[in-house]
């Protein structure tokens, strides 16, 4: 199972908290995918609105680890500042770094992500960078002190799937030791599976189980995949080749 | 004296940035706070003060992906 800052965590479905129809289908999607680690925000509060007092209440109930995100956040002040707020509410020192530097795509923006992932590990946090399959970039957060990395499968919210196999995959040769997590774009149980085949060591998506008709049953779908992925990839998958090649015995073949 | 709170503009004489969230009915809530875009800790609060023209945040945690 995979190990964030030395923290085992017992399952590599990591889950994010938002788009749920209600509180109870979050909760009981959460049951069903055996996630274990929940993503969560902070947000400005209206009014006398306890809204966010109720939510804190319905997570710790989930039993599971916290990872606050910074999410919309576009600068590296905003990001550093929303981190700090972040660890003071959430009372940990995760944090899921996302420097936002394209609004269309929500692509991270490199050069912010490093410099604010620099700046947090300084001040005491274990940064979790949402970052793309760029290994130069990949490289520069590890040297930044980063001990995982978030690559994107696709754009957040597309459910397009793993857009970039060979990038995925370099990274994966790349950092044997590193732990990988498939972040965003994610949509279908068999993108998830397919990440896991590469040999990743978790996968974190919302949307495609907060927006499917049945978030419950889908994310125990998820739960399923994740696990059939991890599998395969432990089991030694066979390489892929181009010619065919029988599996019946040829020998032997009757000559009619 | 006008301050900035998450985006609004109020009209307040609490002096310090604990006072203003106990004004706010915040003072128990589990909040964090920022001030001039700079995280304000909350054993800080209490010794913060408020001057005209600063901006507030006030944050809940809230859903997140």
């Amino acid at each position: 199972m995979p190990d964030f800052y030395g923290t085992e965590v017992a399952s590599r479905l990591m889950l994010g908290t938002a788009q749920y129809p209600s509180p109870s289908v979050l909760a009981e999607a959460f049951r069903a995918s055996a996630a274990g680690i929940a993503t969560v925000s902070v947000r400005r509060e209206a009014g006398g609105e306890q809204a966010g007092q109720d939510f804190w209440r319905l997570i710790q109930d989930l039993g599971v680890a916290v990872l606050p995100n910074t999410a919309g956040c576009h600068s590296v002040r905003e990001a550093v500042t929303t981190a700090q707020m972040a660890r003071e509410l959430f009372d940990t020192n995760w944090i899921k770094l996302e420097v936002i530097g394209h609004s269309d795509t929500l692509q991270p923006d490199p050069f912010g992500l490093v410099d604010a992932a620099a700046q947090l590990i300084e001040d005491g946090f274990d940064v979790f960078p949402y970052c793309t399959e760029d290994l130069v970039l990949c490289e520069r957060l590890i040297e930044v002190g980063c001990k995982v990395l978030m690559p994107w499968g696709a754009p957040i919210g597309t459910g397009m799937g793993l857009n970039n196999i060979y990038g995925l995959r370099s990274l994966r040769a790349h950092f044997p030791d590193v732990p990988l997590v498939v972040d965003a774009g994610l949509g279908l149980p068999s993108h998830v599976a397919q990440a896991m085949e590469l040999g990743y060591d978790a996968v974190l998506l919302n949307t495609a189980v907060a927006k499917a008709g049945d978030p419950v049953a889908m994310a125990k779908a998820f739960a399923l995949a994740v696990e059939a992925g991890a599998l395969a990839a432990q089991a030694d998958p066979m390489d892929a080749r181009d010619m065919a090649v029988p599996s019946t015995p040829v020998l032997g073949k009757a000559i009619l | 004296m006008k301050i900035i709170v998450n985006g609004e503009p109020i009209e307040t004489e609490t002096p310090t940035l604990e006072a203003l969230l106990v004004k706010l009915g915040k003072g128990d809530a589990k909040v964090a706070t920022s001030l001039n875009e700079t995280f304000v800790p909350n054993t800080r609060r209490a010794e913060q003060c408020l001057k005209d023209g600063d901006r507030v945040e006030i944050v809940a945690p809230r859903q997140g992906g």
